[in-house]
């Protein structure tokens, strides 16, 4: 699966729960079934903004990423993408 | 029965870090440390629980974790079952796996799966398929939160009702092709592992795949009526190897709820958690409301409250002293010298108890063969723990090869007394209307 666009919108999968946890967060998908894990707060806080950011760079900063850890972040999302738990927005 | 079997395929924010990956770099996103490690202490609120609704069951398996057959009287009321799933959908507790006995036959039981979807938790169902009818099966295709788990422990008629009691294997195979007809894909067949049918491995994937299903092999636990029946069913040795080379091989396409963490001393660990979620993330609710730290350890050792308590689940799953001892890091005892103790991490807590070995030593069943030898010196036979509370048909199956029942001779108590009369009785043909009245 290509990287995703750091300058495309998404969201959260409907069908997925999420569920903070010391470590991080439960991510579950009552579509597909499947349990995710994310392992820092600060994903999870980039996760919660995506629904309310114009694309995925502009959740990041207001999550507090630093510029520099962005890649990190798009592979993140990017492996979340590949299990649908988020999914681009239709513009 | 059902532990994890949701599979944490994507551990973002790090590689995927289980079993005996290195730990992530501690730069970027990531913390350091396994989140194995992380869930030794255990989470605010279960990934999943079983929950068995009933005791109550139309089939007398001979390996039954539960040891069921008969309702408990004092089993949850609907209103109390409705309560419990409110406080799982509080909890966020994303799905609970309902087993029983035979949780279908609870006439309440297709109003508390709907409650569960209405309440957002998910409900995957364990049943024998009794109650699989078309029209059922066209009814659970519909929902995004209900999901079926059909039991089947024979790839074959003759393997099958051997464990599960003639008829069994039909009964099954009927509710799968209902499912089927109904276009419901990817329930499961969950099949326990025994001596007769690893052999069938092949035949039951054949079986799933035909029926678009998705196959779950579980592990044969000494828990419940298992425990009269370990020593002739649970895996050969060469079985387990066999077993293990088998699921490496089928890798995500099977599901295992997580059990066979205990094969992994064999080399590369199973997909999965690799650990005992006992009390951690995973938990036991009971028909009559008491909480056990899994679904194969119904013993007064392992009761950390009842559902009806003050405070209800939360306060048993936070707070309970069982739970709180559960969640320390797990400590090898015997094993810790064994080079393989952090990918097997000692085995099962329920399998090592009801067989009567120390917890802090080898599974029965472990690899190297430490278990068999432990066996071999453990304590009397007569002082192994038996499991709390049995709600067996008065008449089983016994393992009698004709497959007839017999029936266990029970003495029935009976309560004599004598009350004295302090007049005496009225007599029949008293015709005044107060007789016998004394204000």
């Amino acid at each position: 699966m290509p990287a995703l666009d750091l300058d495309s919108a998404w969201d959260l999968h409907p069908q997925v729960s999420v569920r903070p946890e010391p470590f991080g967060a439960l991510l579950y998908h009552f579509g597909t079934r499947k349990l995710s894990f994310l392992k820092d707060r600060t994903l999870l806080s980039v996760v919660q903004s995506l629904a309310a950011a114009p694309t995925v760079r502009a959740a990041c900063l207001t999550a507090g990423v630093p510029e520099a850890d962005l890649p990190q972040y798009q592979r993140a999302l990017t492996t979340l993408a590949s299990s649908s738990m988020v999914i681009e927005r239709a513009s | 029965m059902t532990l994890l079997d949701a599979r944490p395929d994507s551990l973002t924010g790090t590689k995927q870090s289980f079993g005996r990956s290195a730990p992530p770099a501690t730069t970027g996103p990531t913390k350091p440390g396994r989140l194995v490690d992380l869930f030794e202490l255990g989470l605010d609120s279960p990934i999943c629980l079983t929950w068995e609704l009933t005791y109550a069951c139309n089939l007398s398996c001979v390996h039954c974790l539960s040891s069921s057959g008969r309702r408990d009287p004092n089993e949850l009321t609907t209103a109390e079952a409705k309560g419990v799933i409110d406080e799982l959908e509080r909890m966020q507790v994303f799905y609970v796996n309902i087993g029983g006995g035979e949780p279908t036959v609870r006439p309440d039981f297709w109003e508390l799966v709907d409650y569960a979807s209405e309440h957002h938790v998910g409900v995957k169902f364990s049943t024998n398929g009794v109650k699989i009818s078309p029209e059922i099966a066209q009814r659970l295709v519909k929902s995004d939160y209900v999901d079926v788990q059909i039991s089947l422990d024979g790839a074959t008629a003759d393997v099958n009702d051997h464990v599960r009691g003639p008829g069994s294997f039909d009964t099954a195979m009927r509710a799968m092709q209902n499912l089927f007809d109904a276009g419901f894909e990817n329930f499961k067949i969950s099949v326990v592992c025994t001596r007769q049918n690893i052999p069938q491995l092949d035949e039951f994937k054949a079986i799933a795949d035909r029926y678009k299903a998705q196959l779950r092999l579980t592990r044969l636990r000494p828990s419940g009526r298992g425990a009269d029946v370990w020593d002739d069913l649970h895996p050969l040795p060469e079985q387990q190897k066999q077993l293990y080379d088998w699921l490496v091989a089928h890798g995500d396409n099977v599901l295992t709820g997580d059990s066979f963490f205990h094969l992994s001393a064999y080399g590369d660990a199973l997909p999965g958690l690799n650990l005992c979620g006992a009390g951690r993330v995973v938990c036991l609710i009971d028909p009559v409301g008491d909480v056990y730290a899994c679904p194969f350890a119904i013993h007064e050792e392992f009761l950390a409250g009842n559902v009806r308590s003050e405070g209800g689940f939360q306060e048993v799953w936070r707070h309970s002293e069982l739970f709180g001892r559960l969640r320390n890091p797990q400590t090898g005892g015997a094993c810790t010298s064994c080079q393989f103790f952090d990918s097997c991490r000692g085995g099962c807590m329920a399998a090592k108890f009801f067989t009567g070995l120390p917890l802090d030593g080898p599974d029965p069943e472990c690899v190297r063969g430490f278990g068999e030898e432990a066996l071999t010196k453990r304590k009397e036979a007569d002082s192994i723990p038996k499991p709390d509370g049995d709600h067996s048909h008065s008449t089983v199956r016994g393992s009698r090869r004709d497959g007839k029942p017999v029936t266990k001779a029970r003495p029935v108590s009976l309560t004599l007394s004598l009350r004295r009369p302090d007049a005496p009785p009225v007599s029949a043909c008293e015709i005044d209307p107060l007789a016998g009245f004394r204000p």
